[in-house]
């Protein structure tokens, strides 16, 4: 009984190590890819090693294409918009969550249903709008058409609706305003709602690749993702330069992916089994 | 006015002063153009300052007599009628690997969830580079064991959207199986401690447990993926642009290439439409389900 027991066990971690190495394949191969020269990518028999290191990538792809701009307008444009989502949202979702106003369900409703609508659907009459406002082929038109979902209101009025109602009684009755109830306790303890809406809207904009593709056509404003694409397009044999700059544009998301994978996991058990 | 109606017209001003500042920003860019896209579906615009030209239903009409639309919904339904199973069971079969006990799960949860979390650029241009057909890794390997042919992969009509459909398999499966191991986590331990005095083994309890406990779960994750394919279009964009020929153009290219190629906005909106109706029925057939599933749960 033991030692089957034993066996189990070993089978699941080797085909458990087996499986996640096979995850994790293509990205090996991206980061030594992005070390070879370029006719070595490609050269037979492979190998996955580079026969030589040539660290000189890293820095040949910076002068290549303009990607300081396109880090920089990336992190502009994740920033700006993660922030307006995340402040709004949670001023909204306590608004549903805890004040009775007049019409709240109704609007509500309103919201829920507009989240079941792709953003395909409605892309093309989005960008008409926008294109009479002026705003298509600027950063600000990019970040207004996706700083105010209405996922982001859901998800918040989730957290907010654990609240205690008895807690925010308590603070009014102490004297304390709506507005300060909602600073002072409402957000401090909405706090893990808040980093699973910050962890999901800061990799969905930095990894956004048709909004930036349809709205953004001049170089100097594009985004990393479309600099990539653009790279691609141009310079399509540079198969090693291409996977240098994938590296990099993977590192950020990288980074906060292992500190916050927490949040991660129970952004998605929050938002999906709840059924 | 009585002190009711004044607390009434108090609570209702603070809880307009919460919503308003995203509320506005929603009704002009999310609310306007998911009504506008019904207007604009019965109209001829190129998105000019011509003004826009009432059609009817001509742009409905057109849509079912295209052959480029026919094609694309073919292929989003092939796409999603493998990947929505394909996904499904590798993420099912990892989360109950995992759910056994094991040390290290953290570790191992990262690797399979990463690929969800990187983008589909850097991602796309790499599986496009194990996917050459000449030079490419995949192919190598498939000589080396013997395989004289192996397929072109994205240059091969008949074979670039199995590219596509593995890779959305490989890229998807992390978010998945994050949903089903929270699942798993919930199934009662007395359950699996009654099924072994009465002497089921492993698999059973997989097979007349586990599964059957997961039904919800299940129910959730088909529709999630079912909807997902159906917007797919990132990951076709950047591996195969459609192609070679219309072999993977999918619905979503479709309205891409009418609108912001062929600056047909009504025609594209549409599409669109097409598009939104399938979701809706899909997310029906949700709620009647979830329905369902509460009253057996």
């Amino acid at each position: 009984m033991e030692t089957g027991k034993t066996r189990n066990k070993i089978i699941i971690y080797t085909v458990l190590t087996l499986l996640a190495a096979l995850m994790l394949m293509p990205f090996a191969w991206m980061v030594f890819a992005s070390f070879k020269s370029n006719n070595e990518v490609f050269s037979l028999p492979m190998r996955l090693l580079p026969r030589e290191w040539h660290f000189e990538n890293y820095k040949l792809i910076w002068e290549k294409i303009p990607l300081m701009t396109f880090f920089k307008n990336t992190t502009k444009l994740t920033v700006i918009t993660t922030l307006i989502q995340v402040f709004t949202s949670c001023f909204a979702a306590y608004g549903f969550a805890k004040v009775n106003f007049k019409g709240r369900d109704l609007l509500f409703v309103v919201y829920v249903t507009t989240i079941a609508v792709p953003w395909q659907v409605y892309m093309v009459p989005q960008f008409a709008l926008m294109g009479k406002l002026g705003l298509t082929n600027s950063h600000l038109g990019l970040i207004l058409m996706q700083a105010f979902s209405a996922f982001g209101v859901f998800l918040m009025r989730q957290f907010m609706m654990s609240i205690p109602t008895e807690l925010l009684e308590a603070a009014r009755i102490d004297g304390l305003t709506e507005y300060g109830i909602f600073f002072r306790i409402a957000l401090p303890l909405a706090k893990p709602g808040i980093a699973t809406l910050v962890i999901f809207t800061f990799v969905n904009i930095w990894n956004d690749f048709m909004g930036p593709l349809i709205y953004l056509n001049s170089t100097e404003l594009k985004t990393i993702q479309l600099g990539i694409r653009m790279f691609i397009t141009q310079y399509g044999a540079e198969y090693a330069l291409i996977m240098a700059a994938s590296v990099l544009s993977l590192i950020p998301v990288l980074v906060i992916f292992i500190l916050c994978q927490k949040w991660f996991v129970e952004g998605i058990t929050a938002g999906g089994v709840k059924g | 006015m009585t002190s009711k109606r004044k607390r009434a017209i108090r609570t209702n001003l603070i809880g307009y002063s919460f919503v308003v500042p995203n509320f506005i920003g929603y009704f002009v860019f999310i609310f306007l153009p998911v009504c506008f896209s019904f207007v604009l579906s019965v109209m001829e615009w190129d998105g000019s300052d011509v003004p826009m030209k009432f059609v009817g239903l001509k742009n409905f009409v057109k849509l079912f007599g295209d052959s480029t639309f026919q094609i694309s919904l073919k292929n989003t339904l092939w796409y999603a009628v493998f990947t929505v199973p394909l996904t499904l069971v590798a993420a099912l079969a990892v989360a109950i690997l995992l759910n056994s006990k094991i040390k290290g799960i953290v570790v191992y949860r990262t690797a399979f969830f990463f690929p969800y979390v990187a983008s589909l650029v850097a991602v796309g241009a790499v599986w496009n580079m194990l996917f050459q057909p000449e030079f490419g890794p995949i192919n190598e390997l498939l000589r080396f064991i013997g395989i004289e042919n192996p397929p072109k992969w994205c240059a091969s009509t008949d074979w670039a959207m199995w590219v596509i459909i593995i890779v959305s398999v490989w890229k998807y499966m992390g978010y998945y199986m994050v949903v089903y191991l929270a699942a798993l986590q919930g199934i009662s331990k007395d359950l699996y401690e009654a099924a072994g005095i009465d002497g089921a083994t492993g698999w059973k309890k997989i097979r007349y447990i586990t599964i059957p406990m997961l039904t919800p779960t299940t129910f959730f994750v088909v529709i999630m993926l079912t909807i997902q394919c159906f917007k797919v279009f990132d990951l076709i964009y950047v591996m195969t642009g459609g192609g070679p020929g219309r072999s993977t153009n999918v619905l979503v290219n479709h309205i891409y290439n009418a609108a912001f190629v062929d600056y047909k906005f009504g025609y594209a909106s549409a599409s669109a439409l097409v598009l939104f109706a399938i979701v809706l029925i899909i997310t029906l057939v949700q709620m009647r389900g979830e329905k369902k599933f509460t009253d057996f749960v």
